[in-house]
């Protein structure tokens, strides 16, 4: 069996709201060589024909899982359509595909859809989860912002943000944008729509599953992060934060972690406030191992850790970035730092743990 | 590959290719039962999973900390909420302020 057919398949979510440009950059990705395996699931024909030979349309269906939680329902529609397509892909009767987009409607969450992949061991295996790109339109964009809950949660999920129509919009308004885009999600890169090609690609084929740009990826977050940070008391009507309760907050220490306890704390605080952590992004300094390790996920869900082969900093240091959602950021912290200390307390036989 | 993923319930189980030992499912109780008795629980290993043990008597086994929650809450009879601030002046207390 060749790595064609046992390779994972990378589903990358392409989101934004209604009339932001998602289908006009998903027709340009299509077009891109290094893309040409690509399988589209959109939910909407919009007004934007696309001439692509694997279109899979889906219909709006969401199931709630048993748990109840919002943050768990699951597109049952979708994951159907997947397994068909999946399936389609194994007898042949489409070329194998190696990624798939899945381009939401303008008013999706997109955090379902992510779900919908932890939800199924069949999916769970077949696919894994790649970036989640959010278009925003500089016209209308802040606009949405603060109308629509949607709008701010399909940001505060993204992996990559892209602004569109900035050749229609005023200079000043796509810089203020931009601004409140890094805002509300330091980690995600932003980038434009007119673009290259070559960057538009890498919206979709780098990330943190590829070896070759994995460092690349996390060293792009680290440095986000912490340019927001130094920026947040620039504006002092952050109005995402101040009216709509979306914040981003940076937890780092020098300190090596108990993973144990680390593991803990923050499933513990996915349980409970899951719906409200939006996004979570990472690089944990566990204690006895030398790599960094890479931890991220969307509301209570987390991608399987990695590994890093160095610190892109060239210093060991844990850089937690969560994206909540009326949570008191003081009490995180405090949270944070007592049962890192708590987990320091339980002996450790670091010579059997090494050995291991 | 390490013991990471089990944490989360990302592995099918704590053992699948995970190269997990006992000295680190030890460590894993030991740390447990630092953050468990904050809510009147016990943790043990049990056969590469867990057994949780409530105030009451009440046990449950999980299979790894990720969905180890909702068990907790049961057999406490109280949420398990790492922000309520009492939670968190007792774990303060109890880690010793630096």
């Amino acid at each position: 069996m060749n790595d064609v057919w046992s390779a994972p398949i990378t589903a990358n979510i392409l989101t934004g709201f209604l009339g932001s440009g998602k289908t006009s950059l998903l027709r340009r990705l299509l077009k891109q060589p290094v893309l040409s395996d690509t399988a589209v699931m959109i939910n909407e024909f919009g007004e934007i024909g696309l001439d692509h030979l694997l279109i899979e349309a889906v219909d709006d269906d969401v199931v709630l899982l048993d748990s109840g939680c919002v943050c768990c329902t699951i597109r049952g529609d979708l994951k159907e359509a997947l397994m068909r397509l999946h399936a389609r892909r194994q007898r042949g009767e489409v070329p194998p595909f190696g990624r798939v987009v899945i381009e939401t409607t303008g008013l999706a969450d997109p955090a379902p859809i992510v779900a919908t992949f932890f939800s199924d061991p069949m999916l769970k295996y077949h696919f894994r989860v790649g970036n989640v790109v959010t278009v925003v339109d500089a016209e209308c964009g802040s606009a949405n912002l603060d109308l629509y809950e949607e709008s701010r949660r399909q940001v505060a999920v993204a992996d990559r943000l892209v602004v569109s129509k900035i050749d229609i919009a005023a200079k000043r308004k796509t810089a203020e944008l931009r601004k409140r885009l890094a805002r509300i999600n330091p980690t995600a890169r932003i980038g434009a729509s007119s673009e290259s090609d070559d960057a538009s690609a890498a919206l979709l084929t780098h990330d943190t599953h590829d070896d070759a740009t994995r460092l690349n990826e996390v060293s792009g977050w680290i440095k986000a992060s912490l340019s927001a940070k130094a920026h947040e008391h620039d504006d002092d009507d952050h109005a995402d934060a101040h009216h709509h309760g979306i914040r981003s907050l940076l937890l780092s220490t020098d300190k090596p972690l108990d993973w144990a306890a680390f593991g803990l704390w923050l499933s513990m605080l996915l349980n409970r406030h899951g719906s409200s952590v939006l996004r979570a992004k990472g690089l944990i300094n566990v204690v006895g191992r030398e790599e960094p390790v890479v931890v991220q996920g969307v509301q209570h869900l987390i991608h399987k850790p990695v590994h890093l082969e160095r610190w892109p900093e060239g210093v060991p240091r844990t850089r937690l970035v969560l994206i909540v959602r009326d949570l008191d950021e003081a009490l995180i912290r405090r949270s944070f730092n007592a049962f890192m200390r708590l987990g320091t307390r339980a002996p450790l036989d670091q010579e059997a743990l090494s050995s291991a | 590959m390490c013991g990471l993923c089990g944490i989360f319930g990302v592995a099918e189980h704590w053992t699948d290719g995970s190269g997990y030992s006992p000295a680190e499912a030890q460590h894993r109780v030991a740390v447990g039962n630092e953050v468990l008795s904050i809510f009147g629980l016990r943790l043990a290993e049990w056969q590469g999973r867990f057994t949780l043990t409530g105030p009451t008597g009440g046990s449950a086994v999980v299979d790894n900390f990720g969905v180890l929650w909702p068990s907790a809450e049961r057999l406490a009879g109280r949420l398990c909420d790492p922000l309520d601030p009492e939670v968190v002046a007792v774990t303060e207390k109890r880690a010793g302020r630096q």
